[in-house]
Parts: C-alpha cells; sequence; structure tokens
C-alpha cells in the first residue's frame, strides 16, 4: 500500500444554478491576460448541450484520454513512437474556433462617433487580430438551449439513445437541461500529464494538483489533445499550455479556490482523499463497467487503523489525516456513493465528483406531479425516467444507469424523509420505507441532508495545512528564502525573446 | 593558417563562422539559463489548424532529411565518396536529396503563406520571423539551386566543404578548398552562418530543447517537495 493524499472535489448538480459566478470568479484572477481570453478553466455547461470547446465529449473527433489496446491503457492521441508524427502537428488538436473567437467591443464609437440619424453601435473587434469581426459563436453561446435541435441535439451523451428517445426528448414538454460546471480534475492517472513530451507536466506529490511548468513547456501542444475534458488550454500570444491550477496559492494559505469560495449555489465541496497509488495503473485497466468501482477501492478509509500507519510511513502529516477523516468529499463518493466520476471511461480517474442532478429526472415526469406521486414502486419517477437515465448514466456512470440510479434514489429517498419529518405530508413510514430501499440509514439521510442544505464554509471545504513553509526549510534557509523570493517571474512572461 | 585568398573571403570563410558559433554557444546558453520560458517553437496551430499541416509537416520532414544529409557528409565524408562510386547509388542519393529540398521548399512557401494571409496567424509572427524566413528561404532556394545546377553535390560537399569545415573545427581555416567555390555555393554557405548566428534569438531554439527524454520517461510525472515515500508513479 502506497498511500498518498490527494486534493479532492465534489460538485452538487442538483443545486447548480447556472450563474456563472465561478467562472467570472476564475477568469478575473487568472485568465484575464492577453492570450488567454478564450481560456475558462471554470465553465459550466449547459447539458444536453455541446460544451465547450464544441462537442469535447466526442473522443472520436478529439482522441482525448486513454483507451484499453491489448489489454494496456495507452493514450489515444499519442504515445512514445507516434510523438515523432505528432510534433509538427498534432492532428487532434482543437482550433481556436472549436471554442471561440474572443472579442470586445468598440466602445470608444459610443462617445465619439460623429452626430448621425442613427444610434452609435459598439462593434465587436477580435481581441487576437484587433478587427471587428462578426461574433459566431462564443463562451456559453449554448447556455439554456438544452432542447435545441443545433446544440442540445448534438450532445455526444446521446449515444446509444433510440431516434424515438431523443425526439421525446425535444418536445417541448420533456424538454431538459442542467448545469454541468466544469473545470480539471486534477486526475490521478492524468492523460495531459503522460502525453508531454517535455515532461512539464507533473502531479504535486504531496496534494495530487496537476500543474503545468510554464519554463518546461515548449508548446509541443501533446496535453491539449490528450486532455479528455479539453481542460489543457494553449496561450496563443506565450506559445505556452495552461491549465487550472486549483487555485493553489489560496490552498496553501488556508484558503478555498475562487471558483469553491464564489459558488453561489454552495455545489462545491472539497477535501482530502487518501488512495493507493500502487493501484493506480491497475485500476485504470479494468473493464469498463468495474471502472467506478474500481476508483471506489482504490479510495482508502482514513479511518483505518492500517491505512493510517502506512499513510504515516508515506511521510502524510497527522493533520492531514485528520482532514482526510472529516472531509465532506470522502462522506459523498465512498461512504454514500452519491458522487460519481465525469466520463469514467475516459480512464483518466478524475478527483472531481458530481452528484447526478434529480432535477431533469423528476422534470421529465409530465403527467404526475413530478414530487407528488406516491405509488407501489417509490421511484417510479427515477425508474421511469429511462431517457434522461441513459443520458445521465453516459455522462457520470460510465454508461451503467445502475450507478446513477443509485445515486438518485438515495437522494430522493432524503428529500421524503426530511419532508415526511419537517412539512409532515407525506408519511414517515412511507418514507423511512424509501430511505432503506434507497441503502441508507436515518443517521445517514440526515448526515446528507446537513452537507447538502446547511452546509458551512468549514464543512464544505476542509483544507488541509499544505506545509509548503516546511517545504521550503527542506531546501532552503527559511529566511534567505525570506529576503530572494518574490511573487511570480522576474521577467514577466512574454512572447518569445 | 594557409591563406591564399583576398581579405573578404578570409572575413567571410574564416571569421565570421567563429563569430556566429560564439554567438550561437553563448547567447543559447545564456538565454537558457536567464529566459527558459522564452524557449517554446511558439506553435500557431490553435489560431489556424488546417493549412498548418500542409506547411509544416513537409517542411519538417523536408529540412530534418536534407539536415541529416548534410551531418552525414560532414562525419563520413569518405563513406559518401564511396558509396558514389557506382553511378547508381550516386543518382539515388542525389535525387532524394533533391527530393526533400523541393518538400522542404513547398512546405517553407506554405508556411510563409500561411503567416502572411492568415489574419491571426499575421498577429504573432514578429519582424525577426520574417527575417528568419527570408533566410531560410534563401538556404532552402540556394540549396535547391545548387543541386540543380552543380550536380553531384553529395561528391563535392564531401571532398571539398568537409576538408573546410573540419578546418575550422580544428582552429585553422583552411581557405583553398572553397575559395574556387562557384558563387552560389559561396552564398549558401554564408547564408547558413547568418542562420547559426541568428538562430539563439529566434523561435528556432525549440530544436534544442526537443524531447527526447519523453522516450524513456515513466508515463506519469510526480514532483515531491518533500523527499518521495517511494519511487512511483
Ligand atoms: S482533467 Fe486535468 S488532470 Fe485530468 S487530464 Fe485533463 S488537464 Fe490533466
Ligand atoms: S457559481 Fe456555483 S451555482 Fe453558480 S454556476 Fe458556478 S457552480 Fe453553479
Amino acid at each position: 500500500m502506497n498511500v498518498r493524499s490527494q486534493i479532492a472535489m465534489v460538485f452538487h448538480l442538483d443545486k447548480c444554478i447556472g450563474c456563472h459566478t465561478c467562472s467570472l470568479a476564475c477568469k478575473n484572477i487568472w485568465t484575464d491576460r492577453k492570450g488567454t481570453e478564450y481560456m475558462w478553466w471554470n465553465n459550466v455547461e449547459t447539458k444536453p448541450g455541446t460544451g465547450y470547446p464544441t462537442k469535447w465529449e466526442d473522443q472520436e473527433k478529439f482522441k482525448g484520454g486513454w483507451e484499453k489496446k491489448n489489454g494496456h491503457v495507452r493514450l489515444k492521441s499519442t504515445g512514445k513512437g507516434r510523438i515523432v508524427t505528432n510534433i509538427f502537428h498534432n492532428p487532434h488538436m482543437p482550433s481556436m474556433d472549436d471554442y471561440y473567437e474572443p472579442w470586445t467591443y468598440d466602445y470608444q464609437n459610443l462617445f465619439n462617433a460623429p452626430e448621425g440619424p442613427d444610434q452609435p453601435t459598439a462593434k465587436p473587434i477580435s481581441m487576437v487580430t484587433g478587427e471587428y469581426i462578426d461574433i459566431e459563436s462564443g463562451p456559453n453561446w449554448d447556455d439554456d438551449l438544452g432542447g435545441s435541435p443545433v446544440y442540445g441535439e448534438n450532445d455526444p451523451n446521446f449515444a446509444g439513445l433510440t431516434d424515438e428517445q431523443r425526439l421525446q426528448l425535444f418536445s417541448i414538454e420533456q424538454l431538459v437541461f442542467f448545469y454541468f460546471p466544469r473545470i480539471c480534475n486534477h486526475c490521478t492517472n492524468p492523460a495531459c500529464v503522460a502525453a508531454c513530451p517535455s515532461g512539464a507536466l507533473y502531479k504535486r506529490g504531496e496534494d495530487g494538483i496537476v500543474l503545468l511548468d510554464q519554463k518546461r513547456c515548449r508548446a509541443w501542444r501533446s496535453c491539449v489533445a490528450a486532455c479528455p475534458y479539453k481542460k489543457v488550454f494553449f496561450n496563443w500570444f506565450t506559445g505556452k499550455s495552461e491549465k487550472c491550477i486549483l487555485c493553489y496559492p489560496r490552498l496553501e494559505t488556508g484558503q478555498a479556490p475562487a471558483c469553491f469560495h464564489s459558488c453561489v449555489g454552495r455545489i462545491r465541496y472539497l477535501g482530502v482523499l487518501l488512495y493507493d497509488a500502487d493501484r493506480v495503473e491497475e485500476t485504470a485497466n479494468l473493464p469498463q463497467e468495474q471502472l467506478i468501482d474500481g476508483q471506489r477501492d482504490m479510495i482508502l478509509d482514513p479511518g483505518d487503523p492500517h491505512v493510517i500507519a502506512n499513510a504515516k510511513k508515506n511521510g502524510i502529516p497527522d493533520s492531514v489525516i485528520k482532514a482526510a477523516e472529516e472531509s465532506p468529499v470522502y462522506q459523498f463518493i465512498k461512504v454514500w456513493k452519491l458522487a460519481l466520476p465525469p466520463h469514467a471511461e475516459f480512464r483518466t480517474l478524475p478527483m472531481l465528483f458530481y452528484v447526478p442532478p434529480m432535477a431533469p429526472v423528476m422534470a421529465s415526469r409530465q403527467d404526475t406531479g413530478a414530487l407528488n406521486s406516491v405509488s407501489d414502486n417509490l421511484f417510479h419517477d427515477i425508474d421511469d425516467a429511462r431517457v434522461p437515465m441513459k443520458f445521465l448514466a453516459n455522462l457520470f456512470g460510465a454508461g451503467q444507469e445502475g450507478k446513477v440510479a443509485y445515486a438518485l434514489r438515495k437522494q430522493k429517498a432524503v428529500r421524503w424523509y426530511r419532508r415526511a419529518v419537517t412539512v409532515g405530508d407525506v408519511d414517515l413510514e412511507t418514507a423511512e420505507r424509501m430511505l432503506r430501499e434507497a441503502d441508507c440509514t436515518v443517521s445517514e439521510a440526515m448526515a446528507i441532508y446537513e452537507i447538502t442544505s446547511l452546509c458551512t464554509f468549514e464543512q464544505r471545504f476542509v483544507i488541509p495545512p499544505m506545509y509548503r513553509e516546511q517545504a521550503i526549510e527542506a531546501l532552503k534557509d527559511p529566511h534567505e528564502q525570506k529576503q530572494s523570493a518574490g511573487f511570480g517571474f522576474l521577467s514577466g512572461p512574454r512572447r518569445g525573446l | 593558417m594557409a591563406l591564399s585568398s583576398n581579405s573578404l573571403d578570409i572575413v567571410l570563410f574564416a571569421a565570421l563562422p567563429y563569430l556566429v558559433l560564439f554567438t550561437f554557444l553563448l547567447v543559447s546558453i545564456q538565454r537558457y539559463r536567464a529566459q527558459t520560458f522564452s524557449f517554446s517553437s511558439l506553435s500557431s496551430q490553435l489560431l489556424e489548424n488546417k493549412r498548418h499541416f500542409w506547411a509544416l509537416v513537409p517542411f519538417h520532414y523536408g529540412i530534418l532529411v536534407v539536415f541529416a544529409g548534410h551531418l552525414v557528409a560532414f562525419l563520413i565524408p569518405r563513406s559518401i565518396v564511396l558509396w558514389n562510386s557506382q553511378p547508381l547509388r550516386l543518382y539515388v542519393l542525389e535525387v532524394t536529396g533533391l527530393v526533400f529540398g523541393i518538400l522542404t521548399l513547398v512546405g517553407l512557401t506554405e508556411m510563409i503563406a500561411r503567416r502572411f494571409t492568415n489574419s491571426k496567424v499575421r498577429k504573432v509572427t514578429s519582424r525577426l520571423d520574417a527575417l528568419l524566413y527570408l533566410l531560410l528561404l534563401t538556404q532552402v532556394v540556394s540549396g535547391i539551386a545548387l543541386a540543380v545546377y552543380y550536380p553531384w553535390g553529395s561528391s563535392w560537399f564531401a571532398t571539398n566543404l568537409t576538408p573546410y569545415l573540419w578546418s575550422l573545427f580544428r582552429f585553422q581555416p583552411d581557405l583553398t578548398y572553397i575559395t574556387g567555390l562557384p558563387i552560389l555555393a559561396k552564398l549558401h554557405i554564408l547564408n547558413a552562418f547568418v542562420v547559426i548566428g541568428l538562430f539563439p534569438f529566434t523561435r528556432l531554439v525549440h530544436i534544442l530543447v526537443v524531447p527526447n527524454p519523453y522516450l524513456w520517461r515513466k508515463p506519469q510525472v510526480v514532483r515531491w517537495y518533500r523527499p518521495a515515500p517511494r519511487n512511483l508513479t
């Protein structure tokens, strides 16, 4: 057992209101520089939808992530042999058109336009060329267009649905959509790291944050193509790739990452997971149906004395082990099994998990009031909602509806239980039966209810001490470091010499 | 020092090479030390993805083969001469060189055309880039012209240029080998010196950092601040 600690995340999709506050918090801090205008390290997609960059989930096109070949996993887009052919021109790299061309407006014209019969306008200007452009797409271009034939219908997660089911989903009564906020998953088996010819990408040993060394990056672009989530971006100005850094400077000072901190729906949870690094390879190699369970097995119980002993042996500080015990994400992922990895079939073993949303499942029932119907099968609305279930399973269940159904049933049972307790319009007996059928106890239901509905800042974000000061001590005299270290580069990141 | 040429030749073929080589080494090393961030191929593939293929791929394959040819002739001239002793083998070598030279030219032309006609890519093209393209074009065109007008270059490179280049490396420049060369050949050599001198200031530095360790490193990279517990992924 080789115990590592990892900062892991859970997004509770049922709570996301699609306000994009997270995206803006991130943009304002990290990507408002030249060359990064088009990047959204955090973006919020409407599902069904094509996402950002357009159809990123379509790995036939982008060849992101890993695939199984002759019993072994290998990168879809590159590898030791293929690097030679890929390096001059990467055949699977998205172009700016797959994202959008960033623009601003010619605001001066509003002030300076000569007097005339019309109102002056502020024409859009490309932030790349500085010329006037016709805007063809933009960030969140398909926001809230879940049922649209252009966007919603082209969602790659509709694979495996019959035409009839698809059509149904786009009839106005059945139309569903929900929000899907995305950041880098800080994967345990990151495709971006494995693809980088220069070794510029790396996973931090102490906390598992995946970073890109700007000084080592040589613009070979392999990571951009290899990340199946399209969360490495290419800065067209500096000629370097960039990605989400999980706000590590904030984490190191005990603050939650900006997107987490600002989240209006309070959908975000962050904490430590302990996992067995010796099992990463074998887990990534499992058959698709076992991937989710395999990843859960790889995550270790921080209360287990054997795990604790091994964690200590690996130099994980007591305070980090304690944080792992209190970690809300551990509960969501492993104990309650509510949170699922996105597209586990990409085999990067993401460390950002999603609680699948109830809303689209409920909303797809039109004839009966969504939450009001009690039949012998208490979960009929979940079981009957076949169309979104398959869709959700493609997104969060590696294709298996069972995993998603389990999480949804438990969520519904908890709601009913709380409704029986607080509102009282459903009887407690039925609610408790539901809990039992959903594999949930009363105390578990209360815990889920609390962390979902009443959660405080401290409950959502259990940030361990990162001990960077000790890390510095190990390498350098702290007093010397204090006098010689500044922030960032001594020379600004610019293009070429 | 065997000097049997005029003073211009001395400046261009006995002094300049040392100047550019010195610049190349000094600036490359210092740039790597002080400006590591600036080492990048500055790819523009994100901005334009289609013509990029037809420009970059032929250019790179072409130039790599042509460069390898020059290198072989420089390192093992005798084998080349021996190889060329049979006409058929000589033809094969010459035609291969010419084909890859033309491939380079095709790619380079498209690279230049793409750079200056695509508005996004033009935006990330500096004056230095433009100068570099001009020099590269001169180099490739003069190389192809040499191959066409002064055939059997593979042989006379080995017998004339190689000894001259080696004499440079022995710090005893011997110009007797090259004073008699046609002006086109001299242009090709001189332009090469200029490219070498300019090299460390341009995006060409990406050649110095081609990622060979990728071939033997483990797929996953982990960096530790405290000593790594165990040497594993
Ligand atoms: S999600 Fe993040 S860690 Fe995972 S492959 Fe993509 S960039 Fe790398
Ligand atoms: S800030 Fe929170 S609620 Fe708003 S879109 Fe982002 S994740 Fe959803």
